[in-house]
């Protein structure tokens, strides 16, 4: 009564199949990010040491260390979240809380959505023209962070605008029946309920900043200057156009020093990822409703 | 429709004239014409669809946030008209407490709930930390939650069963003291311990608050309410004494949705 018949053992089959081929893709997926992280660490790891990290190149880059690109690095991140956090929250607050739904903000939206796709060569020549030249604040550590802010200007309002939007409806009609004003509601009840996901968001976008070599290459990013800067207007060094030009640029390069330098950058990555995962599970955790 | 002409102005806690309303080119109210007295529990009963929660919502102002609703005709509450430009909207919520369906604790502790509304209303004045107790207790006693999470007020109120939240979506309306309360089918997420409760606890607020309570449950505004409006299409059909209207409806629509020959 209960034996597979004749159909229930060819879906059973056939299920197998399509269960095999699944995971075969799946492996062919995640081969090369092993590839990538086994090379890395197996090449890189010997040049990584205190000294690699925390001195300056030398020897025509060929030897001492990479700390001008790595402290670069970080200040550019640093000033463009400065620039874009504030200022992509607040306007995904206003599209997600105030705007009308109408055809005005709908625009609104998709303009952003595209822009996200802009190729970032792109934003580095806009950033040319607009940090460099037309606000005059020349190849720059500020020049080159706008240009990068304005990259990630949309990645972070959407977000944020998911984030927000997230938080249930009910919550907002039980406050303003209550009588709370539209501000009090976003400010007591919607952001704290939000900060998760925007602040998860953040950081990846953070983690896809470090990386980016197009846009601070004319905008501020410098290919050797072993002194620090001083100022967001002077140049600076960077992990990832650092990583282009010992790969590329520089005859005689030991062999293993680009893959230190891509490691330390991939481990920033990583770092900033994980971080983002642990906080996000950490107050999903916490939160219930 | 109804007779009424000899209840006096300020014995009206909410009274509508001619009121009409649209969801875009949809009416769903036509020539609302209601007087519900102060102090007393009104029922609100029809089938679905018949305009109940927009009647609601428009008495509180909250269905002005979607862009595309318009109203005629004047509600008054309190004898105020509502919707004079000079009206603040922050005043009206205040008078007017709202209670929906599904209970909306907001995801903060129990405490923080109940005076929610409270520090609104009261930003920038620092009460101290006694009488904010007093408060909570108040308000928590009223709705006869007090004994049950006297010991776990700082825990998340979105942790308690549906039948205790419902009451803590009461009871925090209370510090704010509102005139009216407007309940939409607040017992329909409920067991029928929970309705029962919550039934009893409505019963309890009576005569202090101006209660209007939607519900679909026929035989919970037999029992939980003075008088009741009949509503059908977005017309009102009957407003009697709820006694008469269960006995002796007026009229045949209203027999027949009591005896359930609607849906
Ligand atoms: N936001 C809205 N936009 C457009 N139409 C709406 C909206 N809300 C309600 N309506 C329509 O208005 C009419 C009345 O709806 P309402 O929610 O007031 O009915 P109700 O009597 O509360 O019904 P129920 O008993 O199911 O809650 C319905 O036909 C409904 O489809
Ligand atoms: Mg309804």
């Amino acid at each position: 009564m209960f034996e597979a018949s004749a159909l229930n053992r060819k879906n059973e089959t056939r299920q197998k199949l399509f269960r095999f081929g699944l995971g075969t893709m799946t492996g062919i997926l995640i081969l090369p990010v092993v590839l990538i992280m086994g090379t890395l660490i197996y090449k890189g790891a010997p040049v990584i040491s205190f000294e690699f990290l925390f001195a300056s190149p030398t020897n025509g880059m060929t030897a001492g260390g990479i700390f001008p690109a790595l402290l670069g690095t970080v200040l550019l991140v640093i000033v463009a979240l400065l620039a874009s956090v504030p200022l992509g929250v607040a306007a995904a607050i206003y599209l997600s809380e105030y705007a009308p739904d109408n055809w005005f903000t709908r625009a609104i939206n998709l303009a952003i959505i595209n822009l996200a796709g802009v190729p970032s060569i792109v934003h580095a020549l806009f950033g040319v023209g607009a940090f460099v030249i037309f606000f005059k604040f020349g190849t720059s550590i500020l020049a080159a962070s706008l240009t990068l802010a304005i990259m990630t200007l949309p990645v972070v309002i959407v977000a944020t605008r998911e984030s927000l939007q997230a938080v249930p409806m009910a919550f907002r009609e039980a406050c303003w029946n209550m009588g709370a004003t539209r501000w009090q509601t976003i400010r007591r009840v919607v952001l704290p309920n939000a900060i998760t996901g925007i602040l998860t968001g953040v950081i990846l976008e953070v983690s896809r900043t470090a990386g980016e070599t197009a846009p601070i290459m004319f905008t501020g990013a410098a290919f050797f200057l072993p002194l620090l800067p001083q100022t967001v207007f002077d140049q600076t060094m960077a992990l990832s156009l650092h990583l282009f030009v010992v790969s590329t640029q520089v005859p005689g390069m030991p062999e293993q020093l680009p893959f230190g330098v891509a490691l330390v950058l991939i481990s920033m990555v990583l770092l900033m990822n994980s971080l983002s995962i642990a906080l996000r599970m950490y107050l999903r955790g916490k939160k219930k409703w | 429709m109804f007779e009424q002409a000899t209840t006096p102005i300020q014995e009206l806690a909410i009274s509508t004239e001619k009121l009409n309303l649209w969801y875009g080119t949809f009416q769903a109210l036509f020539d609302i014409d209601l007087s519900i007295r102060q102090g007393i529990i009104t029922s609100m009963i029809g089938p679905s669809g018949c305009g109940k929660s927009t009647f609601l919502r428009s008495v509180n102002r909250i269905n002005e946030r979607l862009g595309y609703v318009r109203i005629s005709g004047t509600i008054d509450v309190m004898g105020e008209n509502i919707y004079d430009p000079a009206v603040e909207l922050v005043q009206v919520r205040k008078q007017i407490g709202m209670v929906f369906q599904r209970p909306n604790p907001l995801p903060i502790s129990i405490r923080d709930n109940v005076l929610f509304g409270h520090r609104i209303h009261n930003a920038g004045t620092r009460t101290t930390k006694i009488e904010d107790d007093e408060i909570v207790e108040n308000a928590l006693r009223t709705v006869l939650l007090w004994d049950k999470v006297k010991d776990r007020l700082d825990q998340k109120a979105t942790a308690l069963s549906l039948e205790e939240q419902q009451k803590l979506c009461i009871a925090r309306l209370l510090p704010v003291k509102p005139g009216i309360l407007l309940m939409d089918e607040p017992c329909s997420a409920l067991d029928p311990k929970g309705t029962e409760a919550v039934e009893e606890l409505i019963w309890e607020l009576r005569g202090q608050y101006t209660i209007l309570i939607v519900t679909h449950n026929m035989a919970q505004a037999r029992r939980a309410s003075e008088e009741c409006i009949f509503m059908l299409m977005g017309k009102v059909v009957e407003h009697t004494e709820t006694g008469q209207m269960f006995v002796t409806p007026k009229h045949k629509e209203t027999a027949d949705y009591i005896e359930g020959r609607y849906g």
